[in-house]
């Protein structure tokens, strides 16, 4: 074959690409990590201030419940979402009326905007929930749990699960869908119990589908950031900043140039340390099951 | 599952879970038809009269239809392009993976797959206004760019599995890479060319960071940064605000109607692969 001439057309095809990812990515990145090493506020003149800025994030008590706070949301948000839609697509897997119907409707979350979801929910925590549970006697209802600081961390995680459960639910019916029916059949015959059947068959098999939605939903949550802007501001006080939403505010409306990128470093080796002990963990016990 | 008898104790809470669903929706319809003296009797009831004029207040407030198009253009000239371009260097990537360099690019752009925007996002603030890209052309190009991590993973393994036959017999008559590309494989690429085209879309359409951090003159906004900005205006005018977010997301709705077969069967196959 004669690969002469294609030599150059795939070199032409990815050199682009390469040169373009580098510079809006890599190199905004880089420029992040070496301005974290500075005093810079964003404009004006700077100085090399050496691991400083790293010191102070680990000072800084809004840094720290910005983390606590995303970190706790991630982890509520990544079990309940993960429950709630193995539980869905286990059942819009079964012999039920209008499967196509419902199969759409629990996928509709998922095409909308979660800035404007926030907003709507915004609402229905504010206007709708109050009244509706003081005339059931619901006490911890009967205000509006986004101005509470102890309970607007749940608001949040509500609003996230009726949106990221769509997604969820979508890959685990896939993963269902490769299971093939055979061997509920076989297992029948041993007698074996839908319990059961769940258990060492359904669950084993959709493995790396559980897998890839843990790690694909705690990734996306803890870097949360409209449905923050949305639902709360960060409010009330800063019961629910976000470490996404901190960096931001802070680095580009608070003069903290050098200072949030330091947060974003750390923030970043946060994140990726996260995602890989999840995959390692569960895939070792993929391998288990 | 042919033949099964239909399981109505299931049916029953996939039915009720799905009220959960719709609540939102039938709350924001309803809350856009009526009149403030209408929401203030009742939050919930369905509305007597149908209020239109509060959706034609809402297009004058947010300059609605300027909105729908920058979002418009956003989304289907960076989609497109997306497509066209990233399935290219994935297939580049593909066939060559035997190669360091092509090994090390295809490592170096997946790898980017974990790397959060945050840090990304202060130093890209001043890159693009020093390079005069905070505006529509600039988000369109940042998107493209920043598709390619996911892309680049999800084209490569479909490649992958695409056999050589046809392009060596294309090859064999004298066909140059390009025209192998064009002409042999990227009309084998139409489903993956959906799914990622789905996936682009509805993360172009619904974005809300970069279109925050770099579209600051009004008359550039996309659609969910005009409801975010004029959030304040609507104060307490809960009618006017939710006609507003109601025709934001109805372009998407309206898609979704019309071909939601087509997209969720486009996304079950990007999470089998």
């Amino acid at each position: 074959m004669e690969r002469y001439k294609g030599k150059y057309a795939y070199l032409l095809m990815t050199i682009p690409a390469f040169l373009l990812f580098f510079i809006f990515h890599t190199y905004p990145a880089l420029n992040g990590i070496f301005y974290s090493f500075t005093n810079w506020r964003g404009f004006g003149d700077w100085d090399f201030v050496g691991i400083r800025n790293y010191l102070n994030v680990f000072k800084d008590s809004r840094a720290l419940d910005a983390y606590f706070f995303t970190f706790k949301f991630a982890v509520f948000s990544t079990i309940i979402v993960n429950i709630l839609s193995l539980t869905i697509a286990l059942g819009l897997n079964a012999a039920i009326k209008f499967k196509n119907y419902f199969r759409a409707l629990y996928f509709f979350p998922n095409i909308l905007s979660i800035l404007i979801i926030g907003f709507i929910f915004n609402y229905i925590f504010g206007k709708i929930i109050p009244p509706v549970a003081q005339s059931l006697g619901i006490e911890f209802l009967s205000r509006n749990i986004l101005g509470n600081p102890d309970l607007a961390w749940f608001g949040v995680v509500i609003v996230a699960v009726w949106q990221a459960s769509a997604f969820n639910t979508i890959i685990y019916l896939a993963g269902l869908q490769t299971i093939p029916e055979e061997l509920y059949e076989a297992s029948f015959i041993d007698g074996a119990g839908k319990w059961k059947n769940f258990w060492n068959i359904t669950f084993p098999l959709i493995a790396p589908f559980f897998t890839i939605n843990m790690v694909l939903a705690m990734k996306g949550f803890l870097q949360a950031f409209a449905i923050i802007m949305a639902l709360t501001g960060g409010g009330p006080g800063r019961a629910t900043e976000s470490i996404s939403l901190i960096i931001y505010r802070g680095g580009l409306q608070g003069g903290e140039f050098a200072y949030q990128s330091a947060n974003a470093v750390i923030f970043l080796i946060f994140l990726v340390t996260i995602s890989l002990l999840q995959i390692r963990f569960l895939q070792k016990r993929e391998v288990q099951l | 599952m042919k033949g099964k008898k239909i399981n109505c104790v299931i049916t029953f809470f996939i039915f009720i879970g799905s009220l959960f669903i719709l609540f939102p929706l039938y709350l924001s319809i309803t809350t856009a038809l009526k009149t403030p003296q209408e929401l203030a009797e009742s939050r919930l009831a369905f509305p007597v009269g149908l209020h239109f004029e509060n959706f034609i207040t809402a297009i004058k407030m947010t300059d609605f239809f300027n909105a729908l198009r920058n979002s418009l253009i956003i989304t289907v000239s960076a989609v497109s392009i997306t497509i066209l371009t990233n399935s290219m260097v994935a297939y580049a990537i593909a066939r060559n993976m035997h190669k360091k360099f092509y090994k090390g690019l295809y490592f170096y752009f997946v790898s980017a797959m974990f790397i959060p925007f945050p840090i990304i996002m202060l130093p890209i603030v001043k890159q693009t206004h020093a390079m005069g890209m905070d505006n529509p052309i600039g988000i369109i190009f940042l998107y493209i760019v920043y598709g390619l991590a996911f892309n680049i993973f999800v084209y490569v393994g479909y490649i992958k599995s695409i056999p050589l036959d046809m392009e060596e017999a294309a090859i064999i008559d004298g066909a140059s890479t390009w025209v192998v590309f064009w002409k042999v494989i990227f009309p084998l690429l139409a489903p993956m060319n959906a799914t990622l085209g789905i996936l682009a879309s509805l993360w172009i359409w619904n974005d809300f960071m970069l279109p925050l951090i770099l579209l600051t003159r009004r008359s550039m906004m996309t659609l969910p940064l005009v409801q975010f900005v004029f959030r304040s205006q609507f104060t307490t005018e809960y009618n006017l605000a939710f006609a507003s977010y109601l025709m934001a997301l109805a372009p998407m709705i309206i898609v979704f109607l019309f071909a939601q077969r087509w997209i969720i069967s486009g996304v079950t196959r990007g999470s089998i692969k």
